[in-house]
């Protein structure tokens, strides 16, 4: 007997393509069916009029608001407010030394998150140690001939990014040590991390930011007078490092008690051990904990609008008092969450990049 | 307890404001002056499309710093939330505030402050929709009325309603925007709200034609310039800087004919004003050409209400009180020789 090997046949016509793929995942079943065409239906009847209003209908071109026909929305408010809302009141002739600073922060964020680049070590030092104090100047002058911007010029998203770097820049090196003190076996080091913690992580945002801007100055010396946006940054990164410290707890707690004792038998004192043993693995295991902090903390932010401070919130809100442009807060409030939007996405994103590169099969995910 | 935190804040509050002294040197010290406004009220601060801070408030900051430097863009403003903005003159922060806030008897004796002057008499006042053909607020009887909560203006309203036994049910809301933005859509039969604020948001409204005004007032809110209790010098220039502002008015001074005023008036009132006899600046410690310098670069006080709240604006507001005293208004400011 011969047996001859038939060719392949294709798939039924109905299982491939655009008709497989939707009988596969939206009509397989009659309960399916309706819950498509049922959400369907919301959908549709819900987009057409947002896109009409947001896309269609809208007037983009334009200067005033006479530009504006008043059917659908009104993007020209936004463009006339554009340099405000990224860069508050700064003056504009300066506008390059935060363009610069920004570009400075891309290009070595970009040089540690793309791989395959050379010397990611050293870019990390440049990034935490010698880019702030470039930044600063960049950004606060009044050093080598650059002309002083007061704080109370900063404002739009370069005031949320600021507020946002510095904050988590800050206090993740904090947050852990706060969480190794914690854990420790010294009394005095331990009870005084605990009750920072807690004190901190007990306390809203919003009560902190009041006593940094409003009761702060009262206990001050006569005449002193700290800068409003300094208190702000202090108060926030207090307070994230205390959240960031038992979200890295958490990591610390899941690393098995064997990881801690192989390396006491190895001989390795507490830091070697912290730094070559336990943290690189227990900051991998963190990483979704740690940036869901970080896109907390980017969008707490916009709290500083309660202390008169100007980030992207504040100045949209601002935006919508202004007497020539009264009645589009629709836009800029839109405006204002795409921004915020973009930044957490992206970093959401990362973090799932990243989760994925460094995965080598510990912890207890598959 | 409360009261007694209160009061134990406004010691400390009277105690440092008290202690600061010589404002007028650290102001030209400094080469600026700081002033505290709001973080967005239309009409009297808010930044415009360019950044720059407009407003009613905003002059007065402005013709501060003409008086007492000589160049009315040397003003550094600082956004202030109502919470904040005592603190803030308490503790140096800002020279003066000029901020929309109403000067009552507590603020002006227990909080350490100093009210200079009255730049804008405001009032709570109630929009219906004109259909419904209401003449009074009398008639509002077992209305509702929309309202932003935890202000005075939702006080004033109980206060009124109950002294004259009006039933009604208020509906509050966080923001006067969305208590204006309620009314437009029929949730509440009326709104109110302080009436300087009232004329902007009515424009936003779907038909600002259909809407209008009881006359009634029903509260006092007069709004002006506030500096820390203890520095009667620095109190001078800004009380002497409003009433600068309101004789310019008076005489017919403008920002347009001052330097022909100054070189060829006869009249012994203008020549005071702008220092070329007279008390001059000696008694303020500031140049003698203080008031033209107002004048000129900032303008008198009706060019600043025209431009910032009135006619020439997109609130348009009447004068009506704030008019001057010689035409019907309550602006009086007394006499400079």
């Amino acid at each position: 007997m011969k047996y001859d090997e038939q060719p392949t046949l294709p798939a039924p016509a109905n299982t491939i393509g655009a008709v497989g793929w939707m009988r596969k995942h939206l009509f397989n079943g009659p309960y399916n069916s309706i819950a498509t065409l049922v959400l369907g239906y919301f959908l549709i009847s819900w987009m057409i009029p947002i896109f009409q209003w947001s896309i269609f209908d809208a007037d983009w071109i334009g200067e005033t608001r006479d530009a504006c026909s008043g059917d659908g929305a009104c993007w020209v408010f936004i463009g006339a407010r554009l340099n405000q809302f990224l860069y508050g009141f700064y003056p504009e002739a300066e506008y390059w030394r935060l363009n610069l600073a920004f570009i400075l922060l891309m290009f070595a964020i970009a040089w540690l998150v793309l791989p395959k680049t050379p010397r990611k070590g050293w870019m990390a030092i440049f990034l935490l140690v010698i880019f702030p104090v470039i930044a600063f100047f960049l950004l606060y002058g009044d050093a080598f001939g650059l002309e002083r911007v007061e704080t109370h010029m900063w404002g739009g998203l370069s005031l949320t990014l600021v507020l946002a770097v510095v904050g988590i820049v800050a206090s993740l090196p904090l947050g852990i040590l706060l969480a190794l003190g914690r854990q420790s076996d010294m009394p005095i080091v331990r009870s005084v991390c605990v009750i920072f913690i807690e004190i901190w992580r007990g306390v809203p945002l919003i009560t902190v930011l009041f006593m940094a801007s409003v009761m702060l100055p009262l206990f001050f010396p006569e005449g002193m007078s700290f800068d409003k946006l300094l208190r702000a940054l202090i108060g926030i990164t207090l307070f994230q490092s205390a959240y960031m410290a038992e979200v890295i707890r958490g990591g610390l707690q899941a690393i098995p008690k064997g990881q801690y004792e192989a390396a006491d038998a190895l001989g390795l004192g507490y830091w070697q051990k912290m730094i070559l043993i336990i943290m690189p693995q227990a900051l991998k295991l963190m990483i979704p904990g740690i940036v869901n902090t970080f896109i907390a903390l980017f969008k707490d932010t916009s709290l500083v609008l309660i202390i008169g401070l100007f980030d992207i919130l504040g100045v949209g809100k601002a935006a919508n008092q202004d007497p020539n442009w009264i009645g589009f807060s629709t836009e800029s409030y839109l405006f204002v969450a795409l921004m915020f939007w973009v930044f957490c996405f992206s970093m959401s994103r990362y973090s799932m990049h990243l989760e994925r590169k460094l995965h080598t099969g510990h912890g207890n995910r598959a | 307890m409360k009261k007694t935190l209160i009061s134990a804040t406004a010691l400390m509050v009277a105690m440092s404001g008290t202690a600061m002294a010589g404002t007028l040197e650290t102001v030209q010290e400094r080469g600026a002056v700081q002033c505290g406004v709001t973080s967005g009220v239309p009409g009297f601060s808010v930044p415009d499309d360019k950044g720059n801070w407009k407003g009613l408030d905003v002059d007065l900051c402005r013709a501060v710093a003409a008086a007492v430097l000589g160049d009315d863009s040397k003003v550094k403003y600082v956004p202030l939330t109502a919470k904040e903005r005592f603190t803030a003159l308490a503790s140096g922060e800002i020279d003066m505030l000029s901020r929309v806030t109403t000067w009552t008897q507590t603020r002006d004796t227990q909080l350490g402050l100093n009210f200079a002057g009255v730049n804008y008499y405001d009032g709570q006042g109630f929009l219906v929709k004109k259909e419904l053909g209401l003449k009074s607020v009398k008639e509002l009887d077992g209305a509702t009325v929309c309202v932003q909560s935890g202000t005075t203006t939702e006080l004033n309203m109980a206060d009124y309603f109950r002294t004259h036994g009006i039933s009604y049910t208020p509906v509050v809301f966080d923001t006067n925007d969305q208590a204006a933005q309620a009314f437009d859509s029929g949730r509440c039969d009326s709104f109110t709200t302080d009436l300087s604020q009232a004329a902007g948001l009515r424009t936003r409204m779907q038909d600002p034609s259909s809407v209008g005004a009881l006359p009634e007032v029903i509260s006092k809110e007069p709004l002006g310039p506030v500096v820390r209790q203890g520095d009667d010098q620095w109190f001078n220039i800004v009380k002497w800087t409003h009433n600068a502002m309101l004789n310019a008015e008076e005489l017919g001074l403008t920002s347009a004919n001052v330097d022909d005023k100054k070189a060829n008036s006869t009249d012994p009132n203008v020549k005071r004003l702008l220092g070329l006899d007279g008390p001059k600046g000696k008694g303020l410690g500031l140049n003698d050409d203080w008031a033209y310098q107002i004048v000129k670069q900032v303008g008198n006080y009706g060019e600043a209400y025209e431009r910032n709240v009135g006619k020439d604006s997109p609130l348009g507001l009447d004068r009506g009180i704030n008019a001057l005293w010689n035409q019907g208004g309550l602006q009086y400011a007394p006499p400079m020789r």
